[in-house]
């Protein structure tokens, strides 16, 4: 169950491994029996999808409808497809685990993840959608040179896509394996195949429309599984915190901030990582250019930011809620030891909850949200890798910009199909391995490689290709070497006794390493093409304040 | 990319000549980058209280009470940076894009 665990943890936020392994005793993944109301509510959700799908693919004719819905989603529609992105089937079960099991620090963490997205809003967000189309390289090769920059960008987007897909492969056949009783193989393999359908035939539609229903279903879920255990305690927060610091081996050290900034510095670099990680998201930056206009675009993530801070503060309600419900019955522990092992493992804990307030019928409601959550996020990676495959690689830099939109559309297509096996392969490779540094790597490629370049491309006139390449990649090399220098890594994989380098998440080191180089490059660029580029930043910034020539919305 | 690069150069000048553009540029600076320091103001002020006076967020909220002062705290401040980005979109939406729209209204 370790591996799960730390897995579902640090999906949720890259929690740093020392509280991850200073949470309680902890389980094994067993394949738990056959669960028939969730397979059915699953199926339900499956065949409502493909319908979208279908809907979705008449809709599909041209690249725009393929890789940003022609530009035509609402704000409130695409906010709450963002605040799905953000809000996995980890949200939900990693962090009500993490506040069962720690109480206040856990709440401290759920803040941590949320403070990113309104600096999202304020810097990026509107000048996102002015200056891009497709992907987050036509931002930065806005004035730089197309080729390199596209193929440094479709590198960087790829590497993430790959590292938090494999993250996403394993959670899903773990955590299916768990709730559904299939084998882990089976689910991979379906949750690669319903992604296919979903990428390859709907595109970005149909992809929006399954992280819509989604982050409705979640959210409907967590709210109702909130409100039934509240009422247990007169939906008085007193009642119930008076009660948690009864029932809570820690009593009422639940209440406060307790032992999580013992190593700050971990805390610090984590925190970084995820705050401007998510700023450096292929899949997530992607949804800004579905929205028609800057006007939409800033909306959506006000709508997204409000939806994530509700669900994160109705999750802690839950950690709260389970400490007295599930942390005091016997049924839910191994053997019924109390305090012990919980069943089905650490992460199970809203799960659990689920059960006890809702019944058979809600937990198989609420494990079949879990799938589709996941089956979701995989949807969105996908997409996002096959445009930076087909849109960055193919159409601009092998086809200098002369590709048809058939020809474009019909690698893209491929790509999503190699993209699909090589994650199902990975996903079954990965299987027994402890993949928790996938999760610091793909923050930490994202916050120092995608995360700087695009920023300084949106706000440094002097960025220029060859700063924006070298800084970029010397974040990217930082951000690996130190991930596997790291405890994740170099002690848990390799089985060295000790860390050369004792942080779990390098982006306190990386990040700054790659704005330093950006800039010093930049500035000793001397070159005729240089002075070009920081001339054109003129045209770009009035382009990216008033949205002058930015692409529109396709008419459907 | 042929979109990406039709904007026109004269026009871009016109646009950058005008008085109002430097308004519009300046006041929405203002106000993303003080909205942005705020958040994170408070954010990195709460940690430091976090990892430096955790009593303070540990004491009870009145006497003979179990809720601690922390809870209120930590969900004030996610209900209080999404008010300030609802604030951030509302002047964006109506007075900067009511600006930006005129600026570019007159350079045609």
């Amino acid at each position: 169950m370790t591996l799960l665990r730390k897995l579902l943890l640090a999906a949720a936020g890259l929690l740093p491994a020392s509280v991850v392994l200073a949470a309680p005793a902890l389980g094994t993944v067993e394949k738990q029996p056959l669960n028939l109301h969730a397979i059915g509510m699953f199926f339900v959700f499956v065949l409502g999808t493909l319908a979208i799908t279908w809907w979705a693919a008449r809709q599909t004719k041209s690249t725009s409808d393929f890789y940003t819905a022609g530009g035509g989603i609402t704000g409130f529609q695409n906010g709450l497809a963002i605040a799905g992105d953000y809000m996995s089937a980890a949200t939900l079960l990693g962090l009500s685990s993490l506040v069962f099991a720690k109480g206040y620090d856990g709440f401290i963490y759920t803040i941590g993840f949320f403070v990113g997205w309104p600096i999202i809003t304020f810097l990026m967000a509107e000048r996102l959608r002015n200056l891009g189309r497709y992907t987050f390289a036509d931002i930065v090769s806005y004035r730089l040179d197309q080729n390199k920059v596209r193929i440094f960008a479709a590198f960087g987007s790829l590497t993430v896509v790959c590292c938090y897909l494999i993250v996403q492969m394993v959670g899903a056949g773990q955590l299916i394996k768990l709730l559904f009783g299939l084998d882990y193989p089976v689910a991979v393999v379906i949750v690669g195949a319903l992604m296919l359908v979903y990428v390859i035939f709907g595109g970005m539609i149909a992809t929006t429309w399954v992280q819509i229903i989604k982050a409705v279903l979640l959210l409907a879920g967590g709210t109702t599984l909130a409100f039934m255990a509240m009422s247990q305690f007169g939906f008085s927060y007193e009642t119930l915190a008076t009660k948690a610091v009864e029932a809570h081996a820690s009593g009422w050290n639940i209440m406060g901030p307790g032992s999580m900034l013992a190593d700050p510095i971990n805390t610090a670099s984590m925190s970084l990582g995820l705050v401007f990680g998510i700023a450096g998201l292929p899949h997530i930056l992607m949804r800004f250019f579905t929205v028609p206009n800057a006007k939409e675009a800033r909306k959506s993530v006000f709508y997204a930011t409000g939806f994530i801070g509700f669900f994160f503060l109705v999750v802690c309600t839950l950690g709260f809620a389970a400490m007295v419900i599930i942390g005091t019955d016997p049924q839910y522990y191994v053997n019924g030891e109390v305090g012990g092992a919980l069943i089905g493992g650490g992460n199970m804990v809203a799960m659990h909850l689920a059960k006890a307030v809702g019944g058979n019928l809600f937990f198989g409601f609420l494990s079949a949200v879990a799938f589709a959550t996941i089956l979701a996020v995989v949807s969105g990676l996908a997409l996002a890798g096959a445009s930076a495959i087909s849109h960055d690689l193919y159409a601009t830099v092998f086809k200098k910009g002369k590709a048809s939109q058939k020809q474009e559309m019909r690698v893209t297509r491929m790509a999503t199909v190699g993209l699909g096996i090589v994650a199902i392969l990975l996903g079954i490779l990965f299987e027994k391995m402890n993949v928790a540094f996938l999760v610091g790597l793909t923050f930490g490629i994202a916050a120092s490689t995608n995360f700087p370049v695009l920023i300084m491309a949106m706000y440094w006139k002097g960025l220029t290709t060859k700063g924006a390449i070298i800084g970029g990649f010397a974040g990217l090399i930082c951000a690996l070497v130190l991930v596997i220098l790291s405890p994740a890594v170099w002690v848990t994989v390799l089985g060295h006794a000790h860390a050369i380098f004792p942080y779990d998440h390098p982006a306190l080191f990386s990040m700054p390493l790659a704005f330093f180089v950006i800039v010093v490059v930049s500035k000793l660029d001397r070159s005729v093409r240089a002075d070009k580029e920081r001339d054109a930043y003129a045209d770009q910034f009035v382009r990216a304040q008033t949205g002058l020539g930015a692409a529109s919305a396709s008419s459907h | 990319m042929i979109d990406i690069h039709s904007t026109d150069t004269q026009r871009c000048e016109r646009i950058r000549s005008n008085p109002k553009f430097l308004q519009l540029v300046s006041s929405r600076s203002r106000l993303a980058w003080s909205l942005s320091a705020a958040v994170l103001g408070t954010y990195y002020a709460f940690m430091l209280v976090v990892a430096f006076a955790p009593q303070w967020l540990h004491a009870p909220l009145a006497e003979h009470r179990m809720l601690t002062l922390g809870m209120p705290v930590g969900a004030a401040i996610i209900i209080f940076s999404w008010l300030l980005t609802g604030w951030y979109v509302y002047r964006a939406n109506t007075r900067f894009d009511a600006l930006g729209a005129a600026i570019l209204e007159e350079s045609k």
